[in-house]
């Protein structure tokens, strides 16, 4: 994934055989290659089937009211796409969204860091214990976790409400709760996922050599002053890309919402993900509707691809001025 | 640098930042480091309970008898001590044809990951083909297409293969659209084999496939390791996919369906959710604890341009 800031990077090899612009014509080029081709021909075939075909068909079924079986004959134009831009819930779902995405880049990442910055110290005992058990979230199952949590949160006999309980506060119905709801299920997305933002920051700590710190301290530098001088710059680079990664990240929160709250209570934690299954997969009137869900998921593929795109034209722009600056020097 | 938090915190004299005395300010600085590092597990022991908390909760519910669990409370010491749970979930619920599904499903996915993500690897790392920018750059912006919003058309597609109510509907649907930092890794790997060892290898007269196999695909297997341990955690975790694909063949479901459908049926079988739980969750954490070497040089390594 380096190559998201320098996508030239994988580009730019040696060229193993004869020019390409020599006297070669296209076809012998091919020739040539055919055993690379060969080894390429399973990727791009997987590729074509599960990446681009779906895109392309997602527009496709879009234009149609179609419950997934039989033909695709009954074509209705932008309905689909005019009845969920018009549709209040799907907003909702949007909304909450783009709230996870807030959440994972103005309270998971910067906790991250916290915890980055306490545990990248070498002399600290037990480190090693902390960063694997901060971690263990990240590859447990997440519709586990979801359910486990459910229950940590119930009502009446889950332990946190029976401590709320205990302590003399009234119990709170975290998940049954349309005002409560979202807020829970993001705080334990961000409780499951900040491990993997952590080891991105500890990664990034680790590039900065200590002998600047060295130098820094012998120049009687504080700790608070190298921090501002040495760390932060130096992270800066990094954490373009750690906030673009978290963020990509935090658009697959199906397995957390459909296990916790399923987008209830009345869609008060409903995500985009959650909404487009239940049209699809798990109709109330018991029709799917195929056609209307896949133009919901593209309205809302788009929206991210865009601002995605966007987001890394800004870390190519912060790296390459960074590199700038560094040959300038 | 490590401590400039902990300083920050620990520290309320501005005189100690900056030591006076060479050697003195050494003396301190190592005593006000050991003060330091006392906060900082001040602050970190009490926010790791709430990381450990969860887990300790499930592996105690699921060995304590049902009526314990169902009291409540947020208590960890269990009177009595029991397997019912793990009885109840391998047998009634089916979890141990859950388990050998996910199995099945996970080293499948395993395999599949490794094997086209290395010849594609090697292909586009050594070669220079013509179309090779394409492929690459094709790859690199569907990177950032979130996953699961072209789950009906992947649907429909395994559906009109006729694979679907099978297990390979999911392992296809899994290994499928999954490759593309498994192939970076390995482009970069093979990128950067001298050549000499490729020409080495044809002078003593191996052909390109033999070259792969025997020399080159041998030398990756760092990455090989990082990238099975990813799709392993990847594949064993997966639910929106195996979800979608099991909806009307229950008998075909991973743990994590397995457990979702069985919360939704039993929803007061605490005890057996737990136990389920710990199914799920023991083996791929035992499989991260072995290999977590791999797995955190795989993440350090996504973020390093």
């Amino acid at each position: 994934m380096a190559v998201i800031a320098n996508p030239d990077a994988a580009l730019q090899q040696r060229d193993p055989g004869p020019s390409r612009s020599g006297k070669d014509g296209l076809w012998s080029q091919i020739k040539k290659h055919r055993w690379n081709y060969v080894f390429v021909a399973p990727m791009v075939v997987l590729l074509v089937m599960f990446t681009i075909w779906p895109i392309v068909a997602s527009w496709a079924y879009g234009f149609f009211d179609w419950d997934g079986f039989g033909p695709l004959e009954d074509f209705i134009g932008l309905d689909n796409y005019r009845e969920a831009a018009g549709d209040p819930a799907f907003w909702r779902a949007f909304g909450n969204t783009f709230w996870f995405a807030a959440a994972s880049l103005f309270v998971q990442a910067p906790l991250a860091l916290l915890f980055a910055l306490l545990l990248n110290n070498p002399r600290l005992f037990g480190r090693n214990v902390y960063r694997v058990l901060i971690f263990i979230p990240v590859v447990s199952t997440t519709a586990v976790v979801g359910l486990v949590f459910s229950v940590l949160l119930d009502t009446n006999r889950g332990p946190i409400n029976v401590v709320l309980t205990q302590l003399g506060l009234d119990p709170v119905n975290f998940l049954g709760d349309s005002t409560t709801a979202l807020a829970t299920v993001i705080a334990v997305e961000t409780w499951r996922g900040l491990g993997i933002t952590m080891i991105y920051w500890l990664a990034a700590l680790q590039t900065i050599p200590a002998e600047l710190y060295e130098a820094a301290k012998i120049d009687g530098a504080g700790k608070w002053r190298m921090f501002r001088s040495i760390t932060v710059p130096l992270l800066a680079p990094f954490a373009a890309i750690i906030l673009l990664l978290t963020f990509i990240t935090s658009f697959n929160a199906f397995d957390i919402v459909q296990t916790m709250t399923a987008g209830g209570p009345n869609g008060a934690s409903d995500i985009v993900q959650t909404y487009i299954f239940r049209y699809a997969f798990a109709p109330t009137q018991f029709i799917p509707r195929f056609g209307f869900a896949s133009a919901a998921a593209l309205l809302f593929g788009m929206v991210v691809m865009v601002i995605t795109l966007v987001q890394i034209l800004v870390v190519r722009r912060a790296r390459r001025r960074a590199a700038g600056l560094e040959a300038a020097r | 640098m490590t401590a400039t938090l902990t300083r920050t915190s620990a520290d309320t004299t501005p005189t100690a930042a900056r030591p006076p005395r060479r050697g003195g300010g050494l003396r301190r600085q190592r005593s006000m480091g050991r003060a330091g590092r006392a906060v900082t597990h001040a602050i970190l022991l009490p926010l790791v309970f709430l990381w450990v908390y969860p887990y300790a909760w499930s592996m105690v519910s699921s060995i304590r008898p049902q009526a314990e669990t169902l009291l409540g409370g947020a208590s960890l010491i269990p009177d009595e001590l029991t397997f019912s749970n793990f009885e109840r979930a391998w047998e009634q619920a089916r979890f141990e044809t859950y388990t050998t599904n996910t199995v099945i499903v996970t080293i499948a996915v395993v395999i599949l990951t490794i094997a086209i993500s290395a010849l594609a690897g090697y292909a586009l790392g050594r070669g220079n083909m013509p179309g090779k920018k394409i492929i690459i750059g094709t790859l690199i912006v569907t990177m950032f297409l979130p996953k699961g919003f072209t789950i009906i058309p992947v649907f429909l597609l395994i559906d009109s293969l006729g694979i679907n109510n099978s297990l390979w509907a999911v392992i296809l649907a899994e290994a499928g659209p999954a490759h593309i930092m498994p192939i970076l890794l390995y482009i970069g790997y093979f990128a950067s084999i001298p050549r000499d060892l490729q020409e080495a290898a044809t002078v003593d007269g191996a052909g390109y496939v033999r070259t792969f196999w025997s020399v080159m695909f041998p030398m990756a297997r760092p990455v090989t390791a990082t990238v099975a341990i990813f799709s392993f955690i990847g594949a064993w975790n997966a639910f929106l996919v195996p979800l979608v694909f099991t909806l009307s063949a229950p008998e075909l479901r991973t743990l994590g369906v397995g457990i979702y459908a069985f919360f939704g049926e039993n929803s007061i079988d605490w005890g057996g959710l737990a136990a389920a739980s710990v199914i799920a969750v023991v083996p791929v954490i035992a499989v991260f604890l072995w290999l977590q070497k791999y797995f955190v040089d795989g993440i350090a390594g996504s973020i390093k341009g």
